[in-house]
């Protein structure tokens, strides 16, 4: 966990103040809509279909129970008694009245959580893999260098009004959990020939209208050096990237019209001025950062426990322990991911008593400490392997035992038509009925690893590109229209997936998910093939001829 | 328009020449960039100061064999969403070392008085009366910056790193 020192409360606190102040003058009509939108957005505000949307920041996922709790709070005291878990490692709250954000987020300021930069043409909350600290194989954890980054990136006095969004991920694991390849800056810890630690530098990924997977910029840009390259990566950007067309305003497409070589020529040059500038982190900077991250004392603890061993008679532990439990960098610990994908509800969301039953178990058996995923789930990084069966019991009881982590009901959905004033078509009900119709969990575990992704327009915040299956809603003649992908990923082989023909209606969406899942079944080589490499070894044609067929 | 100048409310001292107005006898002026880089040497030789007006779409690379001769380089805002001018601002003070007039013109509003003062501008041409009158108190809305700009301010790092030594020099 980073514990906020004074700096970082008092900067969250002004930021409250300036906000609070901001607010007054808009509902005085000092401010036009116009010019308090963007201040707005700069707090994580939306203007939704229905209310105000309000975004806060989980800096790399990160959550301590207080800081669970007061996610809580804010759900029930401001909102409707829950909250949504985003694909960037936030949560939203989607009926908040404009009067009360000053006052919720004085609230979440106490616990040193803000919302600081979650929407906006500035760089967004910097996100990273959720098991950071505790997978086994890890360069170090990438959470020292994102929490750097974080504070470099708040209200950064010349990147705060971009062309467009910037969003920067990181990963330290050869397995990328963090998407990186779909950000605008993609980092990835590596160690050098000597042992330094330092990044690989990616750029120009992203989704929306025009996807892209992120190119190498660089191979290896030292440790020391990364503020100032991402420094002279923004200020390319800043002044060449395009602003007469919100499409084309990203970063991916300044790379694309220039070419990775001439951009990286570009940044390289303005590199050099700056990188032996103050902006040069010294090894005694990093330090201080990282002594304000705090680990557990783990105790020493048996690999297989009493507890552990009695428990995997019961078929419905194993199912979970099999979906949700993974391996810690220390022995007899476990990752616990924690479902928020239950069988026929929105994915994503948790309502306040959730939230605060969650800290306690968090409290008692994983030292206070929360992540969240760009999955839309949560996890409990250091639960003890003897602790496993009782926690299993206590989650179950919460309704967040739901054995289904990676499976196809664990779909990765935006909010859609029902809450977005951007979309096009709907998201969850989608969402909701392909979680029915493959709610048996023995089918479920057939299938096997297999990643549902929806967006319900071509802004593409369910990443649908990048979902093995992905869907996308649009809009034709006046009616809700869906085309399906498939072959996509978002991990270190990060892919885009193919269209496997015309737009299906919505009721027929899980029709046709349900054939291509059992043209899967038909074509696979042997069990253990996942949905993914059957397709990269037979293409979409197989797949495509039997969703068509018939129809 | 208020200017804003040494955190007051002032006159202005230049006066904007369009592409063909003609020149004044005396008194500062700001011109046009195209204007400037075509008729310099005639600009810079008349009596009275000097400074340029420079779009946020043209390489400020041109105007640096200039820097030390002209008083002021106003830079613009076309909206306030639009944040070319804050990478130019900060090329002309951090790299060029210009010390004249930094003049931020354009949509220039409250709420970007404190980045603007970051990004090295010292003078603005704000848009609403009561924005410039609440400059001084705007600009103090922050006590802590975690970047560190041409404007000197000290950075939480460093600040971080200072606590450090001082309480190691106690134990």
């Amino acid at each position: 966990m980073y514990a906020y020192d004074e700096i970082d409360r008092t900067l969250v606190n002004e930021r409250v103040s300036e906000f609070r102040d901001q607010v007054k003058r808009r509902l005085s009509g000092e401010l036009t809509e116009d010019e308090f939108k963007l201040l707005r957005l700069q707090n994580g505000v939306y203007l939704q279909l229905h209310a105000y949307m309000f975004r806060v920041a989980i800096p790399y996922g990160t959550l301590a129970t207080s800081q669970l709790r007061a996610l809580a709070h804010v759900a029930r005291k401001y909102d409707r008694g829950y909250g949504h878990f985003t694909t960037r490692q936030n949560i939203q709250f989607n009926w908040i009245k404009l009067a009360e954000l000053p006052d919720a987020l004085a609230d979440l300021a106490k616990v040193g959580i803000h919302a600081m930069q979650t929407s906006g043409n500035n760089m967004r909350n910097v996100t990273s893999d959720q098991w950071a600290g505790v997978a086994p194989g890890e360069i170090e954890d990438p959470r020292i260098w994102s929490e750097l980054i974080r504070q470099h990136t708040t209200l950064h006095p010349e990147f705060s009004f971009l062309p467009r969004k910037f969003k920067i991920a990181i990963t330290a694991s050869d397995h990328d959990r963090a998407a990186i390849k779909i950000h605008d800056i993609g980092l990835r810890l590596v160690r050098n020939e000597k042992n330094e630690t330092g990044f690989e530098v990616l750029v120009g990924g992203g989704l929306g209208r025009t996807p892209f997977i992120a190119k190498t910029i660089k191979h290896f840009v030292h440790g020391r050096d990364i503020l100032s390259y991402i420094e002279a990566i923004l200020r390319v950007y800043n002044q060449y990237g395009r602003r007469d067309n919100i499409y084309k305003a990203r970063i991916k497409i300044l790379v694309h019209e220039l070419g990775i070589e001439k951009f990286s020529r570009e940044v390289e040059e303005e590199w050099q001025h700056i990188r032996n500038s103050s902006l040069q982190i010294d090894d005694e900077v990093i330090e201080d950062i990282r002594s304000r991250f705090t680990y557990p004392a783990y105790e020493k603890l048996p690999h297989m426990p009493d507890e552990l061993r009695q428990a995997a008679a019961d078929p419905e532990f194993e199912a979970w322990r099999k979906s949700s439990v993974a391996p810690h960098k220390v022995q007899g610990y476990s990752i616990v991911t924690i479902s928020l994908k239950p069988i026929g509800k929105p994915p994503g969301d948790a309502t306040a008593e959730q939230m605060d039953a969650l800290a306690d178990l968090a409290d008692k058996y994983s030292f206070g400490e929360i992540r969240v995923g760009h999955e839309q789930n949560l996890a409990l990084p250091h639960v003890a392997k003897r602790d496993l069966p009782a926690l299993w019991k206590a989650l179950d009881k919460l309704g967040l035992a739901t054995p289904n982590v990676n499976l196809i009901t664990d779909i990765i959905a935006c909010p859609g038509l029902d809450y977005c004033s951007l979309a096009n078509a709907r998201s969850i009900p989608i969402a909701q009925e392909l979680s029915r119709r493959f709610a048996n969990h023995e089918l479920a575990n057939l299938i096997g690893r297999l990643h549902i992704n929806i967006s319900g327009c071509i802004n593409a915040c369910g990443h649908h590109h990048v979902g093995h299956i992905g869907i996308l809603g649009v809009e034709k003649n006046g009616e809700e229209v869906y085309q399906i992908t498939i072959g996509g990923r978002a991990d270190e082989n990060a892919a885009l997936g193919t269209l496997i023909g015309p737009g299906v209606k919505f009721d027929e969406v899980a029709d046709v998910i349900e054939d291509v899942v059992e043209a899967y079944l038909a074509l696979r080589e042997r069990p253990d093939e996942l949905f993914m490499d059957t397709v990269k070894r037979l293409g979409v044609e197989p797949f495509k001829e039997r969703v068509y067929a018939t129809r | 328009m208020p200017l804003v100048n040494g955190g007051k409310i002032v006159d202005d001292s230049f006066v904007k020449l369009a592409v063909d107005t003609p020149l004044p006898e005396s008194g500062g002026i700001l011109v046009p960039a195209e204007r400037f880089i075509g008729e310099a040497d005639a600009l810079l030789k008349r009596a009275g100061k000097v400074g340029v007006i420079w779009p946020n779409n043209r390489d400020i690379d041109e105007l640096v064999p200039y820097l030390g001769k002209i008083a002021a380089v106003a830079l613009v805002f076309p909206t306030f969403r639009d944040g070319r001018a804050y990478s130019q601002a900060r090329l002309l003070r951090e790299r060029y070392n210009y010390r004249g007039e930094l003049r931020a013109t354009g949509q220039v509003l409250r709420d970007q008085f404190v980045f603007m003062l970051r990004a090295g501008f010292d003078s603005f041409e704000v848009k609403k009366q009561a924005d410039a009158e609440a400059f001084m108190q705007t600009a103090k809305r922050y006590s802590v910056f975690y970047q560190p700009t041409g404007d000197g301010r000290i950075t939480a790092l460093h600040r971080r790193m200072q606590l450090r030594h001082s309480e190691g020099v106690g134990t």
